[in-house]
């Protein structure tokens, strides 16, 4: 009974309470949307650093996850010469998943780390209390811009990745499959114009795009929690960057499922 | 003005504040000397409302700073400075966007005005042309002074020093400790200060308070408190007892 009381109150009980702050935090976000005009300039540089500073990478991932889709699923309709389909695939795959999958984790590795970082850093070194004195609001002046920039940072990425990555498709299906690159891209032009039933939207690039949107806000959401929760000098700073990303990527993938039943029912 | 009355605080299993009380009127200064580590600056946080005391009354002003919501109590942090013991000063900023910032946050001020309010309080540590250098590139004394002067910048009616000498050589030491006098007496502040220097304790403060132990082992006029025989302040200040 008091090893199970012990192993509770060391695993369950951290977790429940950082699962409590991350939704105080995001309420209390929410709550404060109205100052985001005033935070306009600090949310600006915020996504010059998530966005501009990520996009080498995301580009660099998508264009050769596209090529993997692409050669790996291209192989296999080739067996049955059904290749002509693969810009269909790749299309899907890339809006619907590997899109924002991928540039979700790329920010959750980078940005949730570094906000974690930069967060942790300044508790332990009396910046937020300092803030707290000055009667100026940790939430609206740090963490507000930081969750809205990512928010807004992570379709728009998301959007290039999807770009990049079927052009890597592309690549793979001219030289690998011998298609014609015409032919491949006006069937990937065919497969994103099924809409939903209700809405007159491309379906798999909406679905797409409204995922990573809800994995931005979680990254930030998550990224900002750690850090404000930093204890005990730099080793709290390591601790709290370990589990802004290891929170962020777990918090992806099961979002990830519940979307994509929700959005694409 | 500034009362304690019995606060007790305790941190884990350590009793910190044990049944303290501290009266500091209105425009007056006190002296907090004391060992390392027993809660000198548990006593400043809970008089700007940073922590809340387990029990006992803390009154700024006439108000309770334990009872008061985030609102009242962001009001009334907008009349009080904190100098950290670090400086605690935010990394990306330069200098004059660090004193500029509770400024801007607050309001009500043209961006002239709070040039010419950050120019007086950079002036008032010496640190004029440091103004657009980032935390980073200054001394920890300098980043103490950049500090003192983002505290002075509102103009608060109370201010509490944390080691305000600490890191700064002797020197800067005795004009800080000057600065904090001159602020009493030309300005009407009040002002708490947690030092280790009797030096800097008598020339800033009316009062000096040796704290241990969870509360004040001797309070007075610093001259009567510095030639006190009580054992363990004479053990603290390493004089031996008569």
């Amino acid at each position: 009974m008091n090893f199970l009381r012990r192993l509770g109150s060391k695993t369950v009980t951290p977790l429940l309470v950082q699962a409590g702050f991350g939704m105080w935090l995001c309420g209390r976000t929410l709550s404060l949307l109205p100052h985001v005009p005033r935070r306009l300039r600090s949310t600006l540089d915020q996504m010059h650093l998530a966005g501009v500073r990520s996009l080498h990478v995301v580009l660099f991932v998508s264009f050769f996850v596209g090529m993997i889709v692409s050669l790996q699923i291209g192989l296999e309709l080739a067996r049955f010469g059904q290749q002509e389909s693969i810009g269909i695939l790749v299309a899907i795959t890339m809006t619907r998943e590997m899109g924002p999958f991928v540039t979700s984790i790329i920010l959750a590795a980078s940005v949730a780390s570094a906000l974690a970082a930069e967060l942790g850093t300044m508790k332990v070194q009396d910046e937020l209390t300092a803030l707290e004195v000055m009667s100026v609001d940790p939430i609206s002046y740090l963490v507000l811009p930081r969750v809205v920039s990512l928010t807004l940072i992570a379709p728009i990425l998301t959007l290039l990745a999807d770009v990049v990555g079927i052009l890597g498709g592309g690549v793979i299906a001219t030289a690998q499959l011998h298609l014609d690159m015409d032919a491949y891209l006006i069937n990937v032009l065919n497969s994103l114009r099924t809409t939903w039933s209700s809405i007159p939207l491309p379906r798999d690039l909406y679905s797409g795009l409204i995922k990573a949107t809800v994995f931005g806000f979680t990254i930030a959401i998550v990224g900002c929690a750690s850090g404000l929760r930093t204890t005990t000098g730099a080793l709290g700073v390591g601790r709290s960057t370990r589990a802004a990303v290891r929170d962020s990527i777990i918090l992806i993938i099961v979002l990830n499922f519940f979307l994509s039943r929700f959005l694409l029912e | 003005m500034i009362r304690l009355k019995e606060v007790s605080k305790a941190l884990g299993d350590q009793q910190i504040l044990d049944g303290l009380d501290l009266e500091v009127p209105k425009g007056s200064s006190f002296a907090i000397m004391g060992p390392s580590g027993v809660g000198k600056s548990v006593l400043l946080k809970h008089i700007i409302g940073l922590l809340r005391p387990d029990a006992g009354t803390v009154l700024v002003d006439g108000k309770s700073v334990p009872d008061l919501n985030a609102n009242e109590l962001q009001e009334l942090r907008r009349d009080m400075g904190y100098l950290f013991q670090h400086g605690a000063l935010i990394n990306w900023l330069n200098v004059f966007d660090n004193l500029a910032l509770p400024l801007r946050e607050h309001g009500g001020l043209e961006e002239n005005k709070i040039m010419e309010r950050v120019q007086e309080a950079l002036s008032l540590v010496r640190l004029e042309s440091a103004e657009n250098k980032l935390p980073a590139e200054l001394s920890g004394g300098m980043q103490k002074r950049v500090g003192l002067a983002r505290a002075l910048v509102v103009r608060p009616r109370i201010i509490l020093y944390d080691e305000p000498e600490a890191g700064l050589d002797p020197g800067m030491s005795i004009s800080i400790a000057e600065m904090i006098r001159r602020l009493q007496e030309e300005q009407g502040m009040t002002s708490v200060l947690v030092t280790h220097s009797s030096e800097c304790a008598s020339i800033a403060a009316d009062r000096l308070g040796i704290f241990e132990g969870g509360s004040f082992l001797v309070e007075g006029p610093p001259s009567e408190v510095l030639q006190s025989n009580h054992p363990q302040v004479r053990a603290f200040f390493g004089t031996p007892t008569p």
